[in-house]
C-alpha cells in the first residue's frame, strides 16, 4: 500500500477520488478548504475527470451536488460548519428527496473559533435531516470515510455527512492510500417522483425517511467507524467521539482499560451505548464542540445512575476543543511537571498584510465617515474583517455572510445616517446580491462599499465568483449606473476616494463604491518566484 | 519512542515550510508522523504554531501533550514564550533572536531575551544574519531547521532531501540557497558546544 503524507483534509479528498468521485462543488471556508484545493490540483481527480469547481455559496454547491446525485453519479459538498447554515434548506430537503449516486456532505467543523465566529456543532443538524453522519477520528480514517459514506448512500438513499473538526482537518499524518474504483455511469433515479417535494408526496418521502432509520441505526452499529472496547474495570465506562477518541488513547497509551465507546458514526450506536449504561457507575463523554452525545445521555432531568460526565456536568470545559491534557486532566491519570506560562508574551492578532488594498480602503472609508458621529460601518465576512483593529478601527459590526448590506439597509430605515456596507467581492457574490436587490426596490438610503481583491483572500486565494462582473451585477440589479463609482484602492488615490465617498453617503438613494485593488499576496504569488521559504 | 516539538512563528515566517519539510524528512525515514498546523485567519501576521510528532510507534494525539516537547524551535523570540508550557523538563529551545515587531505592545527584546537565557537548555541564533550570508534573507527559516536539526533525531540526508523535495520546482539556486541556509544553522549550533 502506498504511503502518503496528507492533511485530514486532502485524505478525505483522496478517499472521496479513490471511492469514484464525479463531481465536487465548494465555497472556500477554514477548516474545510483543503479538501477541494486538493480535488483541483489532484492528478487522479484530473485523470478521472472529475467535475471540480468552487461555487457561488454554501447552498450552491450542495445544490449542485444533489444534482449530480440524481444524475447517478458520486458527488460531494464541501462547507465549513457555518456554511451549513446557508446550506440548511437543500440539506434538510435533501434528506427526505434522498440520493441516487451516492451524495456527501464534508463539514468542518472550528471548535475554538481558531477562524470563525462560532463553534456550533454540525452534528445538531443531524437531528433536523434524520441523516446519517460519519466522524472520522484520524487521517486514516478520515480517507475511508468517503468510500463508507458513499456505499451507505447508495444502498439506503440517503445522503451522508462527514464530519471533521479543525484538528483533524489541517492535522498531516502518513496513511496508506488504496486502490481506487469505478466511477458510477449516468442514469436518472428509477423511482423520480421523490424529488418533488410537493407537499403529497413529500408525506410520503418523510414516511420513508423515517422508516429507515432503523436501517441507520443498524449501520451505525455495525460500521468500522463505531468500536467497543472491553474492559475490567466498570467504575468508569468512556464515550469518544471522533477525535477525541486519539486524546483518551494518548492519555493511556492506547486502547483504555475501561469499557469504551468509540463514536465515528450517527445516529449514535444505541446497542453499544446500552452496554456501558448497564455496566458503568459513571460515563465520561469526550467529544469535539457541543455535549450532543453527553446532553442526549443525561435525559431531562438529569439520570441518576449511572452518573454522565462530560461538558455539562464541569468535568470537561464547557467550550472550546479537546487536547491531551484537557483528556488526561479528566480521566484523572499521571500528572506530568508543566512550566508555568510566561507572562511576558502579549498577544499577536492575525493583521492586514502590509501593502493589502484593503488598509487603503479602510482609511478611505475613515475619511468619509469622518464627522458622521452617528454613522456606522457595517461589515463582513473577510480580510477586511480586520479593519475592526487598530490603527484602522473602521468597522462596527460582523455577524455572518453577507449581513453588511441587509443589516445596515434595516439600520437606515430605522434612520441611522450614513449607513455603509462593507463587504468583499466573493463575499458579495456569496450573499450580498439578493440584500442589494431588497434595497433596490425601495431606495435603501446606503452606501454598499464593495471591496474588490479579486480574489477570496482570507482562504488562501481561491477563485472569485465575482471576478469582473461586479458592476454589471450592480447594474443588472437595478442600481442607478449614476451611483456605481469604481475607484483604485491606492493610498495616493485617497483624497479622491474620500470625495467619492462622500458624495455618496450624501446620496438618499443606493449607492455602490467598488474599491479595486487586487489582493497583494495572488499578486506577489503571480509576479515574482518565489525566493525562500515563507507559506 | 515519539518525538514532540513544537514549531512556533508569526504567519508569514515561513513556519509551513519547515514542517512540510520535516515532514518530508520522517516520511522519507519510514516514521509514523502526525503534524497540526494553522491555517486560515491566524496565518496573517498573527502568532502561529505547529506540533509536530513522529516516531517508530502509531501516534494517537494531533497535538502535543503540555510537559513532553522536546524541542521548541521558534522563528521569532517572543513566540518562544508562548509555549513554555509544552516543554519538557529537559526540553530544548532553539529560537531565533530577531524579533517581529509587528503589534505596538511588542515587550522589551531584554526581558525577552533574558528569559530565553534561564531555560536550562537553549540556542539563541541570529537567523536574518545567516540567512543573508546564504543568500536570502527570505531563507532564515531553513537556518533556523537547520539550528533545530540536532535535536530532531533524524538523518542529515533525509531532512536536506526533505529541502530539495519542497523546493522542487523552484530554480536550482533557491534550492542550493536553501540547502546552505540550513548547513549554516546547523553549523551555528554544533560549533558552539558540541553537537548537543
Amino acid at each position: 500500500m502506498p504511503i502518503r503524507l496528507l492533511l485530514g483534509d486532502e485524505a478525505l479528498a483522496q478517499g472521496a477520488i479513490d471511492a469514484g468521485l464525479s463531481a465536487a462543488y465548494a465555497y472556500p471556508g477554514t477548516p474545510s478548504t483543503e479538501i477541494t484545493d486538493y480535488v483541483l490540483r489532484s492528478e487522479a481527480a484530473r485523470g478521472a475527470e472529475v467535475h471540480c469547481r468552487w461555487t457561488a455559496n454554501e447552498k450552491t454547491a450542495l445544490e449542485a451536488a444533489i444534482g449530480a446525485s440524481y444524475a447517478g453519479v458520486r458527488a460531494m459538498a464541501s462547507m465549513k460548519h457555518v456554511g451549513l447554515n446557508v446550506a440548511a434548506d437543500p440539506f434538510v430537503n435533501a434528506a427526505i428527496a434522498g440520493a441516487h449516486g451516492g451524495l456527501i456532505v464534508n463539514v468542518a467543523d472550528d471548535p475554538s473559533m481558531h477562524s470563525s465566529q462560532n463553534e456550533q456543532d454540525s452534528r445538531v443538524y443531524l437531528d433536523l435531516a434524520l441523516m446519517p453522519c460519519i466522524e472520522p477520528a484520524d487521517q486514516q480514517e478520515a480517507y475511508a470515510a468517503p468510500a463508507h459514506a458513499f456505499d451507505l448512500s447508495e444502498r439506503l438513499r440517503i445522503p451522508v455527512m462527514i464530519r471533521i473538526t479543525t484538528r483533524l482537518a489541517h492535522s498531516r499524518a502518513t496513511i496508506e492510500v488504496g486502490a481506487s474504483r469505478a466511477r458510477n455511469p449516468v442514469g436518472p433515479p428509477p423511482d423520480p417522483q421523490r424529488y418533488i417535494l410537493l407537499p403529497a408526496i413529500a408525506r410520503g418521502s418523510y414516511q420513508d425517511l423515517l422508516s429507515r432509520q432503523p436501517n441507520l441505526l443498524a449501520a451505525s452499529e455495525e460500521s468500522p467507524f463505531t468500536r467497543f472496547i472491553e474492559g475490567e474495570d466498570e467504575t468508569l465506562g468512556i464515550i469518544a467521539c471522533g477525535i477525541a477518541f486519539n486524546y483518551v488513547r494518548e492519555a493511556f497509551g492506547g486502547d483504555p482499560p475501561v469499557p469504551t465507546l468509540k463514536i465515528g458514526q450517527y445516529p449514535i450506536p444505541e446497542r453499544h451505548l446500552g452496554k456501558l449504561l448497564d455496566r458503568c457507575d459513571r460515563i465520561l463523554v469526550f467529544e469535539e464542540g457541543y455535549p450532543y452525545v453527553e446532553a442526549k445521555l443525561r435525559g431531562l432531568p438529569a439520570r441518576e445512575r449511572p452518573t454522565i460526565l462530560g461538558r455539562l456536568s464541569g468535568d470537561l470545559p464547557r467550550t472550546g476543543e479537546l487536547t491531551p491534557h484537557i483528556a488526561a486532566e479528566a480521566l484523572g491519570l499521571d500528572r506530568l511537571p508543566v512550566r508555568e506560562s510566561s507572562s511576558t508574551p502579549e498577544p499577536r492578532p492575525p493583521a492586514l498584510c502590509p501593502g493589502c488594498p484593503h488598509a487603503d480602503s479602510c482609511k478611505a472609508i475613515n475619511g468619509a465617515m469622518d464627522g458622521h458621529t452617528l454613522g456606522r460601518v457595517f461589515s463582513d465576512i473577510g480580510c477586511y474583517t480586520l479593519g475592526a483593529l487598530p490603527p484602522y478601527n473602521t468597522i462596527d459590526t460582523c455577524l455572518e455572510m453577507g449581513a453588511s448590506i441587509t443589516m445596515a439597509r434595516g439600520a437606515a430605515h430605522a434612520g441611522l445616517r450614513p449607513a455603509l456596507a462593507l463587504i468583499g467581492d466573493s463575499t458579495f457574490t456569496h450573499s450580498g446580491m439578493t440584500g442589494l436587490l431588497d434595497c433596490v426596490n425601495d431606495e435603501t438610503p446606503i452606501t454598499v462599499v464593495i471591496v474588490d481583491n479579486g480574489t477570496v483572500a482570507m482562504t488562501g486565494g481561491q477563485a472569485s465568483a465575482a471576478e469582473n462582473r461586479l458592476e454589471a451585477i450592480c447594474t443588472g440589479l437595478g442600481v442607478n449606473p449614476d451611483h456605481i463609482r469604481i475607484l483604485d484602492a491606492l493610498v495616493s488615490k485617497h483624497d479622491e476616494n474620500v470625495a467619492v465617498l462622500r458624495e455618496e453617503l450624501a446620496f438618499e438613494g443606493t449607492s455602490v463604491v467598488i474599491l479595486v485593488r487586487e489582493c497583494i499576496q495572488t499578486a506577489r504569488r503571480k509576479s515574482r518566484p518565489s525566493a525562500g521559504g515563507a507559506s | 519512542m515519539i518525538r514532540n516539538s513544537i514549531l512556533a512563528g508569526v504567519g508569514g515566517q515561513g513556519l509551513l515550510s519547515i514542517a512540510a519539510v520535516l515532514g518530508e524528512a520522517v516520511r522519507r525515514q519510514g516514521l509514523h508522523l502526525k503534524q497540526a498546523e494553522v491555517h486560515g485567519m491566524a496565518q496573517r501576521g498573527g502568532g502561529v504554531q505547529s506540533h509536530i510528532r513522529y516516531g517508530d510507534e502509531p501516534i494517537h494525539s494531533d497535538l502535543v501533550r503540555e510537559g513532553t516537547a522536546d524541542l521548541i524551535l521558534s522563528l521569532e523570540p517572543m513566540e518562544t514564550l508562548r509555549y513554555l508550557p509544552f516543554l519538557s523538563p529537559d526540553g530544548a529551545v532553539v529560537t531565533n533572536s530577531e524579533p517581529f515587531q509587528n503589534i505596538p505592545n511588542y515587550p522589551e527584546l531584554a526581558t525577552i531575551l533574558e528569559e530565553v537565557r534561564g531555560l536550562p537548555n537553549h540556542r539563541l541564533i541570529d537567523a536574518a544574519a545567516l540567512a543573508k550570508r546564504a543568500g536570502s534573507p527570505r531563507a532564515a527559516n531553513m537556518v533556523m531547521l537547520g539550528a533545530g536539526s540536532p535535536y530532531l533525531d533524524l538523518p542529515e540526508e533525509a531532512l536536506i532531501s526533505g529541502i530539495e523535495t519542497v523546493f522542487a520546482g523552484k530554480a536550482p539556486e533557491i534550492i542550493e540557497t536553501n540547502v546552505t541556509a540550513y548547513r549554516l544553522g546547523r553549523d551555528a549550533v554544533t560549533s558552539s558546544g558540541g553537537t548537543p
